[in-house]
């Protein structure tokens, strides 16, 4: 099937007007749709099936604040085709509360509490009961405030899960592996990427395939053949060594990159990346409300870069790093090339960069020739 | 000495990273031989005045703030009589919005606050978001510079005479108009400053410690200074966003 589909990471209106203007043929459109240009998007394309992840603190500077996000995004189901599907994450409160428009609504979570978080997070956000402010009492925290809830006051909790993910099974940095359950029946599934925050996007590309027509079989074999997009959990080899960069852009995904890396074996070294373009967000008061704290008792050098490179270096001194340890190197180039100096020939380089530092660091890797710019990979 | 602080709503108020604020003082304070006492004062917690020598208000959501606004007017004398017995105090965004005499929201209707802030805060319909430079002169004669962000729809009017934290020097501040951020009445300060603040401000982290430990000595005691190289990286790096790409008034 011809897809349209705006693969590189434009999502804003302009984005998805472009992957239109260039798909002539195309017999389905695909697009991931930046959250404060979901309604706008919604209402031009009036799409077949919408499928709703989470709503996570993420570049608060641009959009204000989660509860608005919220209410434009239910004002844009309300207006939405009657016949269009909607595919819901009910274990995000905010976004589980939708399926009440639309009886219709497949809600999709993680149903396996030995892969829950012994407590909510810091960076938690709605924590409180969308509908009269009590706090939740969750009986499993998976990643940030995703999780199974239920409100002790007026009883409001998680939506009954249509599409889930039971018996999780974490590997390290290599894989996961779960039991897919659907109503259209139930599979094992092994994806090629790691962490919790992948199992809720193979379920969110599972409930929106099924409603769309897929069998369970071509899903299955979908979530399997998959890898991670580029940047956000890539391993690069340069010469005899490895680079291992994981995408940080906000505090949920970010605790889950330390997670991951910690889960791997917590390194000694780490490359930290910190910019502050529009696209990272101005306002870098996020990097203090993730928990990095697991990684420095291990560590025995950071590098800090980036453009508030400083900043960063901030974060982990106060958060119990000796000042002796860090190093703070603005220049992504150097930084780059003091994290390589610094691995052992045979070992991997952890790096965690921000957005714009990631394609700075991509770039760089890409004009030494170790790596193919994504342009020529896209399918 | 012990510094006892009682952190208001942490698990309420917290959106831009307060616990930033929390562990830079602890820090700060420990490296001096001080011993930072941090007490949780949420929902329904009394709150007993002559027990802490700081009280730290953060910033919340529209929701948040409403779900603690009642019981912050509950704490009311508490917190009068907290400062009044010599503590310092530090609210920043919502909190520093609640600690003036009300918030009000753009249908017009009232949260109350409890007026230890002579001020008044009016939602606009636009939000002032962006870096910001102050100019302080918190001890006569001495002028400092704060760098943070700020990310606020209220406008806040400060009452005539009211004594402002700080002349904006690139930014919004208050209400984009008046060039006036924060508010100051003697040891207690609030401001919309985030960032978080206290990490790339360190002579004005040490300036609440100080207050703090003035409580119970009388004066505000001179602290040991300590390395702040990239403290005060940090501040060049904030200050320059300011002055660069600040909201304009």
């Amino acid at each position: 099937m011809r897809l349209a589909h705006n693969s590189a990471g434009a999502n804003l209106v302009s984005g998805v007007a472009s992957t239109l203007l260039d798909a002539r043929g195309a017999e389905l459109g695909l697009f991931e749709v930046d959250e404060a240009a979901l309604p706008e998007v919604a209402t031009r394309v009036q799409p077949r099936a919408v499928c709703l992840g989470n709503l996570f603190r993420d570049q608060l500077d641009r959009y204000g604040e989660l509860e608005l996000v919220a209410a434009r995004w239910r004002k844009a189901v309300r207006e939405l085709r009657t016949d269009a599907a909607l595919l819901l994450n009910g274990d995000d409160p905010l976004v589980g509360d939708l399926a009440r428009d639309r009886p219709g609504a497949i809600v999709f979570g993680v149903d396996d509490p030995s892969a829950a978080r012994p407590s909510l997070q810091h960076a938690a956000d709605s924590k409180y009961c969308v509908r009269c402010g009590t706090p939740y009492e969750y009986a499993a925290a998976y990643v940030g405030h995703l999780g199974d809830y239920r409100c002790p006051a007026c009883g409001h909790s998680r939506p009954l899960l249509a599409v889930v993910a039971r018996e999780i099974a974490l590997a390290g940095l290599e894989s996961t592996s779960f039991r897919l359950v659907t109503p259209a029946g139930t599979a094992p599934v092994r994806l090629g990427v790691p962490g919790l925050y992948n199992i809720y996007n193979a379920l969110a590309a599972t409930a929106l395939a099924i409603s769309l027509g897929a069998s369970l079989d071509d899903v299955v074999a979908g979530l399997e053949s998959f890898s991670a997009a580029f940047g956000r959990f890539e391993r690069i080899t340069i010469g005899d060594r490895r680079l291992l960069m994981l995408l940080i852009k906000n505090p949920a995904g970010a605790n889950e990159a330390v997670r991951t890396i910690f889960d791997g074996g917590p390194p000694s070294l780490v490359v930290v990346a910190l910019n502050d373009a529009i696209a990272d967000g101005r306002d870098v008061s996020w990097i203090w409300d993730v928990d990095f704290e697991p990684l420095i008792p291990g560590l025995q050098r950071l590098v800090a870069t980036g453009d508030r490179a400083a900043e960063l270096a901030l974060r982990f001194k106060y958060g119990g790093l000796d000042a002796d340890a860090i190093e703070v190197l603005p220049s992504l180039e150097r930084a780059l090339d003091r994290g390589l100096e610094l691995t052992p020939p045979g070992g991997e380089l952890v790096v965690l960069p921000t957005y714009t530092a990631m394609l700075a660091l991509r770039k760089l890797v890409a004009e030494r020739g170790f790596v193919r710019p994504y342009w020529e990979r896209a399918a | 000495m012990r510094i006892v602080v009682g952190h208001l709503y942490p698990d309420y108020l917290n959106i831009y990273a307060d616990r930033g604020n929390i562990a830079v003082l602890a820090r700060r304070a420990a490296w001096r031989g001080h011993e930072l006492e941090v007490r949780t004062i949420s929902v329904g917690d009394a709150l007993i005045s002559g027990e802490h020598d700081l009280l730290y208000v953060g910033g919340g959501q529209d929701r948040e703030q409403a779900l603690v606004a009642r019981d912050l007017v509950q704490k009311a004398a508490g917190i009068f009589e907290t400062v009044a017995d010599g503590a310092a105090l530090l609210a920043v965004c919502g909190g520093y919005q609640l600690l003036g005499r009300f918030y009000r929201d753009t249908s017009g209707d009232e949260l109350p606050g409890i007026g230890l802030f002579p001020h008044e805060t009016t939602a606009g319909t636009s939000r002032m978001i962006g870096d910001v430079l102050l100019e302080c002169e918190l001890d006569p004669g001495i002028r400092r510079a704060l760098a943070g962000f700020e990310n606020h729809a209220g406008r806040t009017r400060l009452d005539p005479g009211a004594q402002p934290l700080g002349r904006v020097v690139a930014g919004f501040g208050n209400d984009g108009e008046s060039g006036w951020e924060g508010c100051r009445v003697g040891r207690a300060v609030g401001t919309y400053l985030h960032g978080p603040l206290l990490p790339r401000n360190p002579w004005f982290a040490d300036w609440l410690i100080a207050q703090a430990l003035a409580r119970r000595l009388g004066d505000p005691p001179e602290l040991a200074p300590l390395p702040d190289e990239l403290e005060l990286q940090a501040h060049a790096v904030s200050a320059a966003r300011a002055e660069s790409r600040g909201g304009r008034r």
